[in-house]
């Protein structure tokens, strides 16, 4: 008990570090660029408390659940040897978490207001409902999709510089066929799809997946399943786009 | 405010849930065997969601709306003439370096709370044998978004289109992916996917769409959005660079030791 104390009370001392530097940006840029009160400042000191706080509980619970859950299902995975249920793993977890993801939900309802206004599709709540469903699932799949290529990557030793930069030169040619308006929120669902209880479970899913392969290392190969799920999101979000005009 | 909490709290525990009863689900099927340390995992699960919980309150309740106002003020156009000393003129993109200034400090700063890189560069650090410090990684990222964030803010204000940037970053990348050791490459890129989450998104947009707002012959549809891509690939650059840079270290720390055990060896000698 006292040990967990002790961790309990490192992690609060490093959340502290870790907060420091936004509440000094944004005291600094108050008082001396824009003129902030003295009220806004201590409001800034009041709400960086839990702020504090939630991060020292999230670090603390990420090393008791998040990781040994990601690597546990990883080495069992390996150990049946069974490449259907690790896809299938893969894919569930990225399509799962991305569908419920309420930052896409939010971009998604962004977006359909957006092509509404370009008069992409009829600007009423049937057809804008429809089209935000229809990102937010073409997104959750992308990212499933990565999840698969990314596990498939580590079992087969296929180069990830080669998949990156061959999908990002896809995006690039894709983005002279796109419609203009698809494209910025394309390029910004890559980033929104990985959340903060998704990134450690994929992070600890790959480097339990190499460090249980023979002749994998979990440095060189374990990593890159991010990567690749910032990638597709981009990729399937463009497609979207240019079917959604065309049709 | 309590109310507010265990509404953030349950918020927090929805969207947490599935994923729970999915991992739970899988294993009792797919694996068969019981969890290890099942009442570890529980309990671990409960403090990520009210850790979760606790942070997003705080964050909604000062962090976003003060960063929010502040992009707002430092965008608009009355500021910055005053700022600039340019009453009533046209401004260039040169008059906006307070933006410039508040894109680099709050790219740099939101990127060091990021929850899930903190993740990544414990495990990174873990894996690597401590050869990946978790403060350096942190900072390299860090580094990276904050003048990537800037530089599309750049974007903004010029109105050059966001995939010449983007190319351009990529073009680093490959070459860099060359050079760098084989061993960074991956974590390399995904710390571009990991940067973006919580805690960075939201100001960096609100700082976005506040631009493309109030510079003359911008759209917050066409404009606005981009400055997370920036946040993505700038990233990549500066680990793969802090990762030559570890290499560099290392070389020379070992050409150093040579060298003090080739003078050892020669002294033992006479």
């Amino acid at each position: 008990m006292n040990d967990s104390l002790t961790i309990f009370a490192k992690d609060m001392l490093g959340s502290l570090r870790d907060l420091a530097p936004i509440v000094l940006v944004i005291a600094v840029f108050q008082v001396f660029v824009v003129g902030g009160s003295a009220e806004e400042l201590l409001a800034l000191a009041g709400g960086a408390i839990p702020v504090v706080l939630g991060l020292t509980f999230f670090i603390f619970g990420l090393r008791l659940a998040l990781f040994p859950i990601g690597e546990g299902l990883a080495h069992s995975l390996a150990e049946r040897g069974s490449v259907f249920w690790l896809v299938t793993f893969a894919f569930a977890l990225g399509f799962g978490t991305t569908f419920a993801e309420p930052a896409l939900m939010a971009v998604a309802d962004e977006a359909a207001e957006v092509a509404a206004e370009a008069n992409v599709i009829a600007a009423t709540d049937a057809a804008r409902d429809g089209y935000a469903w229809g990102l937010r699932l073409t997104v959750a799949v992308a990212v499933g999709v990565a999840l698969v290529a990314g596990v498939f990557r580590i079992l087969v030793n296929w180069s990830l510089p080669v998949m990156i930069i061959g999908g990002y030169l896809l995006v690039l040619l894709l983005t002279y066929v796109a419609p203009e308006e698809i494209v910025g929120i394309a390029y910004d669902s890559g980033g929104v799809t990985t959340s903060t209880v998704t990134v450690p479970l994929v992070t600890a899913l790959g480097v339990g997946l190499a460090s249980s392969l023979k002749g994998r290392n979990p440095m060189s190969d374990g990593f890159g399943l991010i990567a690749l799920a910032s990638l597709t999101p981009i990729l399937f979000v463009l497609v979207f786009g240019m079917v959604m005009q065309w049709t | 405010m309590i109310l507010d909490s265990l509404r953030f709290i349950a918020d927090s525990a929805v969207d947490v849930l599935p994923i729970a009863v999915f991992l739970f689900v899988f294993q009792r099927l797919v694996i068969g065997a019981p969890m290890a340390n099942r009442k570890n995992i529980v309990i671990g699960f409960v403090f990520v969601v009210v850790g979760l919980g606790l942070f997003l309150i705080g964050l909604e309740r000062t962090l976003f709306p003060l960063g929010r106002l502040m992009a707002q003020q430092l965008t608009d156009p009355a500021f910055l003439r005053e700022a600039a000393a340019l009453p009533g003129q046209v401004l260039g993109w040169r008059d906006y370096y307070w933006v410039y200034l508040f894109a680099l400090a709050i790219g740099f700063s939101t990127t060091l709370a990021e929850p899930a890189l903190i993740a990544v560069s414990m495990k990174a650090n873990m894996v690597s044998g401590g050869a990946v410090g978790v403060w350096g990684l942190r900072v390299a990222v860090a580094i990276g978004v904050g003048v990537g964030v800037s530089l599309g803010c750049y974007r903004i204000i010029s109105g050059l289109p966001l995939h010449y940037f983007i190319a351009a970053g990529y073009l680093v990348v490959i070459a860099q992916t060359c050079m760098a050791p084989k061993a960074m490459i991956p974590l390399a890129y995904d710390s571009g996917g990991v940067t973006t989450s919580t805690v960075t998104v939201p100001l960096i947009t609100a700082l976005g769409l506040g631009l493309a707002e109030v510079v003359p012959g911008r759209s917050p549809v066409l404009d606005g959005f981009g400055l997370v891509a920036f946040a993505s690939v700038f990233p990549i650059i500066s680990v793969l660079a802090y990762g030559q840079f570890a290499l560099l270290r290392e070389r020379a720390s070992k050409a150093a030791r040579r060298g003090r055990v080739t003078k050892l060896s020669s002294t033992t000698k006479t």
